[in-house]
């Protein structure tokens, strides 16, 4: 076994147990952030013994004494610079001496202790990239150069992301929250929120990518079922379960050989991953159990299985995206949602049906420079035969394009239609 | 990755009482820390059957079989980044069985499911 075989083997070990780990110390220490400190100790220090001494026949007791050490290590040094902590330390020694009843009494409220996990880590206090970071590491065990790859940043940066976020959770007395009932329900946005960012980076990630950078989506899903099982009234982490399985489904038809992306309506279907639509399915409909049929991670996910059911691009039920984009428009009002809309009409009530609502946003300062307005724009003016007008608004929106790919996209669009325009 | 894991045994004693315990804390750790899928046990091959095809003919057996001599006794589906980790998580549920069943042997086989891209 080579140097880097061991270290892969010890970081799996390590993995393995970590959540224990973490959870465990967070309870003894009521302190989140101390507890993934002293985590990464345990894993220090597994990395320098193991391969030495070979991975011990219990690794988790090993680790969990490690980094109970540095606990005690840890609230000595706190005791002698506070002078007032005495109990403290011969208390924590005390639940040393019973430590075996401290594990197992968590063995049956770990949900309670990923919950806590899940909600500091995710913190609103913190920006979104920070509780990123932070989640990615704490609840799914990413080192610190997994995440920099993941993200395409560098090592340093995630570090010190990840740094300042668990110092600013602890000077501002977050370091072990506890939402419950409609304090969680409220709180449940900034998780969400986080988790999907996290699919999305992951699901867009280009063909031959790091491999860290798939894998987000994994991690994200991952995340997305400890909220089920931590949170199982909340019918918007199923939803947000849903959205992700459902799109994830996809994976394997969504890019060509070339590496570039395929229209969701062009796509073989035969390689949607039936076995995740299913699973998708099955959280929506946990969802609409729970009541939570208007949520927005709902309706997304709404929107998604309509064509995961449909065999055929043909037997797509528009009617019924376009009606959930209605619903989805009148709980966020957004220009993007009603152009998502107009497409969904467009195809359910024929072109002119969906250009009526497109004109009515061609003066929204928000889509003011979106390439997909002109874009929807000028496939519906195309398909009513009015290819000069298409064909202006395809170079309109060439002109707005992102990156190369969809620019050269747009701009064949517009010479098709400059064709169409003049042909007899 | 997607992995499943197999036990299979010779044993025909049921789990103790202190391990099935510790099973299920493992199985619920695993649930609310997002890594297990799916999972089952087994019931004894009494109330099952075989079907085999030999020859060119198709058999049916209604269990127990007399031949049999290490028995599938459940199984569980697992998201993990690397094989490393699978390895990891079936030495450790083992090492459960170690603890709290000495005496007993068994296997815990683990392979990698196929995804779509797989199978396409």
């Amino acid at each position: 076994m080579t140097a880097a075989d061991t270290h892969r083997a010890i970081l799996a070990v390590w993995r393995i147990e970590q959540p224990r780990l973490i959870t465990s110390l967070a309870r003894m220490l009521r302190d989140v952030p101390l507890a993934e400190e002293l985590t990464q100790d345990a894993l220090v220090a597994a990395l320098e013994r193991w391969p030495e001494t070979g991975v011990p026949e219990r690794p988790g007791a090993w680790l969990m004494a490690a980094a109970k050490r540095r606990a005690l290590d840890h609230l000595r040094r706190r005791q002698m610079l506070a002078r007032k902590h005495d109990v403290i330390t011969r208390d924590l020694e005390e639940e040393q001496q019973a430590m075996p009843d401290l594990d197992s009494a968590l063995d049956d409220d770990i949900g309670d202790e990923m919950l806590r996990l899940v909600f500091t880590a995710c913190h609103p206090l913190l920006s979104r990239e920070a509780r990123a970071a932070l989640a990615l590491r704490m609840i799914c065990g990413l080192t610190t150069e997994e995440i920099a790859r993941a993200f395409l940043l560098p090592e340093a940066t995630i570090a010190q992301r990840i740094v300042r976020a668990k110092r600013t959770l602890s000077e501002s007395g977050l370091a072990y929250e506890t939402p419950r009932g409609e304090a969680l329900s409220q709180r449940l946005s900034s998780v969400l929120e986080v988790v999907y960012l996290i699919f999305n980076e992951g699901y867009t990630a280009a063909r031959g990518a790091d491999w860290m950078r798939p894998q987000l989506c994994h991690e994200a899903l991952r995340m997305g079922r400890v909220l089920t099982a931590v949170a199982p009234q909340e019918p918007e982490a199923f939803g947000l379960l849903a959205l992700m399985e459902l799109n994830a489904s996809r994976t394997a038809a969504r890019t060509d050989a070339a590496g570039d992306p395929i229209l969701m309506l062009e796509q073989n279907r035969a390689l949607w991953d039936q076995l995740q639509i299913r699973r998708g399915l099955r959280a929506l409909g946990r969802a609409r159990d729970l009541g939570g049929a208007g949520g927005f991670y709902v309706l997304q996910a709404a929107i998604i299985a309509c064509h995961a059911r449909a065999r055929t691009a043909d037997e797509t039920d528009w009617p019924r995206i376009a009606g959930l984009y209605a619903e989805m428009a009148a709980l966020v009002p957004s220009p993007v949602v009603e152009l998502n809309r107009a497409v969904a009409v467009g195809m359910a009530e024929g072109p002119a049906a969906g250009l009526a609502i497109v004109d009515r946003l061609m003066g929204e300062p928000a889509l003011k420079a979106y390439h997909l307005l002109q874009s929807v724009r000028g496939d519906l003016l195309h398909k009513l035969g009015r290819h000069a007008e298409a064909r202006a608004a395809f170079e309109a929106a060439a002109a707005l394009a992102g990156n190369r790919r969809e620019q050269d996209f747009l701009k064949r669009r517009a010479a098709e239609a400059a064709d169409a325009a003049t042909s007899p | 990755m997607r992995f499943m894991s197999i036990i299979t045994t010779a044993s025909t004693e049921p789990p103790t009482p202190e391990l099935i315990e510790a099973m299920n804390k493992l199985a619920n750790r695993e649930l609310q820390t997002g890594r297990m899928l799916d999972g089952g046990q087994l019931m004894p091959i009494e109330t099952g059957a075989r079907v085999s095809l030999t020859g060119g003919q198709l058999s049916v057996l209604d269990g127990p079989f007399v031949e049999a001599k290490e028995v599938i006794g459940g199984y569980v589906i697992f998201e993990f980044r690397t094989k490393e980790e699978a390895v990891a998580s079936a030495v450790e549920f083992l090492q459960l069985h170690k603890d709290f069943m000495p005496g007993w042997e068994g296997t815990c086989e683990i392979r990698v499911l196929a995804d779509a891209a797989d199978c396409a």
